[in-house]
């Protein structure tokens, strides 16, 4: 998220987009003609019928300050999409939310108190020690004051523990699905977007074609040929339907982009296709396409998890979440508690990312309304 | 329009096939249903083998395709791999307590959903704005199989400490249903809990689209328009605004039906009903790539049907729109 130096081939689209990252060449100007640029940002709010008023206040009020020269410097356009972002609460309590489940996942050795596998009466010491620990350990309802938060399984298995290994499995999964979608599901739509005609027709047939199929079908027979149980595999299957949506978008913002000066001037300058496609036009697409990779990472985590429910996604020895839901329902629902906190843990995780998609839809992508389907 | 509707069929014609062909492939390849017979000691080796060779299991694959093809069109989808049972009576049946299901649940869902979604917007920014909105978001993460465990959860506690089973949290039937009224009365009480399921998550996207759909139309320029030259507000809303607002829905409400009839997979597993999804779960876990294809086929063929149905309602109901 560097700010881009006006150079001689990006000038154009720099006028055209956004006059206020030419400020950011530091030039030094009069306080007036700073108006300007704040009124481009003020005009870069959603405007009209859902646009909030509180939002379009408070940037006619940075415009205010602004112009008065008491706002000390210009900003970029990532610059204003960052205090957009940090504007909406919500989404910033649910990214720090998001970077300490994510923190907690990746040292999960660390922060678990017992192993994913671990039986305490298979301990011979311990066991020598408290003759009565299998009596103890079965099957605990969770305790505030004990080591077991979460309880435990009939095996004794600590539930938290098993939570903490299954989430690195399960955002693993997500993320591994998003990026990996996000690049094919760009890489297709800008292909078709900027080429058009039979290139665009190919590849628009086969996006509907993956469209129109029952998704969860597909997903439930291509495990069932691929062979379930690896985090891998599994995130590969989910990836090759997830592209989809991202494809027709980022073909849409193309199609529209293609016509625009700036894409004329860098052809006019002998740039190549691959150059005005990763350059020019990419960067002017990528608030949708962020937006979107939210919006995949918390479809993934809910998909993961029923598959891996329903027996064809994560399966054991790896951990997953979804597949401990399970667990706890053949244990039958007397122990309540295996079902309950790894459900609301993908709940939490859920909820925590389609606010922060929410939040940097607001703050990246402004001609988008806040509230959609 | 009509030319439109005939390319769109072809075109889904297109699909199924190449659907159907990539299907048998997955299903037949990912493992064989026959290994698990050929070891059991109560089955001699000339029923294997005549498995084998009634279902053309040791031809090459494309044969095996045109052979499926076959029966498929000749003999009404066949008969299953292991007890050469007939495929499309099963569906039926399913199909049948599917729909049950289903449509109780999505009637609920719109119903519901239209008049919260609306009345949210009416009220933009009230509190019960904002906790039908926090309501929506927390269904969109809830898992759909969670949800269904807490509520068996929730049964099955209350069972315990009262004594009292307040609802069924399996099958459709009870062992002995009854007939007539009594058969429909305990069936509506073993549909209780999978239709709340079901509608709750329907329920969540309506709102959310109703809300949205509301809100755009009502700052619309017509709803301007008619506030500015003196209609009643109760009438803008019902009649310019509402109106308008509900096509949008339209569209969603088909496509989510057509995929529904597939049935819902996670609902009827946790749940054990005996709907489309289960057939189609057990199918698979069978590896049995005969009762895979035909659920395959007609779920496939109700979705391409569904999503034309919405296309041309989208144009009859919003005359700007144009088929080209």
């Amino acid at each position: 998220m560097t700010e881009r130096q006006p150079r001689s081939d990006q000038r154009a689209q720099d006028q055209d987009q956004n006059e206020v990252s030419l400020d950011s060449a530091n030039v030094a100007r009069p306080a007036g003609a700073h108006g300007y640029a704040g009124a481009v940002a003020v005009a870069n709010e959603p405007e009209g019928p859902l646009g909030r008023p509180e939002l379009a206040t408070s940037d006619t009020e940075l415009a205010v300050a602004y112009e008065a020269g008491v706002a000390p410097k210009a900003r970029s356009q990532w610059a204003y999409a960052r205090i957009r972002f940090f504007r909406h609460k919500l989404a910033v309590l649910s990214l720090i939310v998001l970077v300490l489940i994510g923190l907690v996942a990746l040292f999960a050795e660390r922060v678990a108190p017992y192993g994913f596998e671990y039986i305490p009466f298979t301990d011979a010491e311990a066991l020598l020690e408290n003759p009565n620990l299998i009596q103890e350990s079965l099957n605990r309802p969770p305790q505030l004051e004990g080591k077991h938060l979460f309880g435990t399984d009939n095996l004794g298995r600590d539930y938290l523990s098993r939570v903490i290994f299954g989430l690195r499995t399960s955002l693993w999964v997500a993320f591994f699905v998003a990026l990996l979608s996000t690049a094919i599901g760009t890489a297709v739509g800008a292909i078709a977007g900027y080429y058009g005609g039979v290139v665009d027709n190919l590849l628009m047939r086969f996006t509907d074609l993956i469209l129109t199929l029952p998704g969860l079908a597909v997903l439930l027979t291509a495990s069932a040929f691929l062979g379930q149980g690896d985090p891998l595999k599994v995130g590969l299957i989910l990836a090759a339907l997830f592209w989809t949506a991202l494809a027709r978008l980022v073909r849409g913002t193309f199609l529209s982009l293609r016509e625009k000066e700036y894409v004329e001037a860098a052809k006019a300058s002998g740039a190549s296709d691959a150059r005005i496609i990763v350059r020019h036009m990419l960067p002017n697409s990528l608030g949708p396409i962020i937006v979107n990779m939210t919006l995949v990472i918390a479809g993934a985590i809910l998909v993961e998890a029923a598959l891996s429910f329903l027996g064809f996604g994560i399966q054991p020895p790896n951990p997953a979440l979804g597949s401990l839901i399970s667990q706890g329902q053949a244990e039958g629902l007397r122990t309540w508690w295996l079902v309950t906190f790894p459900g609301l843990t993908i709940v939490v995780i859920a909820l925590a990312i389609n606010f922060v998609g929410d939040g940097l839809r607001d703050a990246l992508d402004p001609t988008q309304r806040r509230v959609r389907a | 329009m009509l030319t439109y509707v005939i390319r769109r069929l072809l075109y889904s014609v297109v699909v199924l096939v190449l659907a159907s062909m990539l299907v048998f492939v997955f299903v037949t390849k990912s493992g064989d249903p026959l290994a698990a017979l050929a070891i059991s000691p109560n089955v001699s080796e000339i029923t294997v083998q005549n498995i084998r060779e009634r279902k053309h299991i040791d031809a090459p694959i494309h044969e095996r395709y045109y052979y499926w093809v076959k029966d498929a069109v000749t003999n009404k989808f066949g008969t299953t791999l292991l007890d050469n049972r007939p495929i499309l009576p099963d569906l039926w049946r399913v199909m049948k307590n599917t729909l049950q299901l289903v449509l109780v649940a999505e009637l609920l869902a719109i119903l519901l959903g239209v008049s919260i979604g609306v009345y949210s917007a009416l009220r933009q920014y009230s509190a019960f704005d904002y906790s039908m909105t926090t309501f929506s978001f927390l269904g969109l993460a809830t898992p759909v199989f969670w949800l269904a465990l807490m509520l068996q959860v929730g049964v099955v506690q209350i069972l315990e400490r009262t004594g009292n089973q307040l609802f069924p949290i399996a099958s459709l039937s009870a062992v002995d249903p009854g007939s007539g009224l009594e058969f429909w009365i305990d069936r509506a009480h073993h549909l209780v809990l999978p239709v709340l399921v079901l509608m709750v998550v329907n329920l969540a996207v309506y709102t959310r689209y109703m809300r949205a759909a509301m809100l755009e139309v009502i700052n619309s320029d017509y709803v301007r328009t008619a506030r500015a030259k003196g209609v009643a507000e109760r009438r803008v809303t019902m009649k310019h605004a509402f109106r308008n607002a509900l096509i949008p829905l339209v569209t969603l409400v088909a496509l989510n039906f057509g995929a529904l009839l597939g049935g819902a997979v996670v609902t009827e597993t946790v749940f054990s009903l005996d709907g489309m999804g289960l057939y189609f779960v057990n199918a698979l876990l069978t590896n049995d790539p005969y009762p895979v294809m035909a659920w395959l086929m007609i779920t496939a063929v109700m979705i391409i049907i569904f999503n034309l149905i919405a296309d041309i309602a989208y144009g009859i109901l919003d005359p700007r729109v144009r088929y080209d």
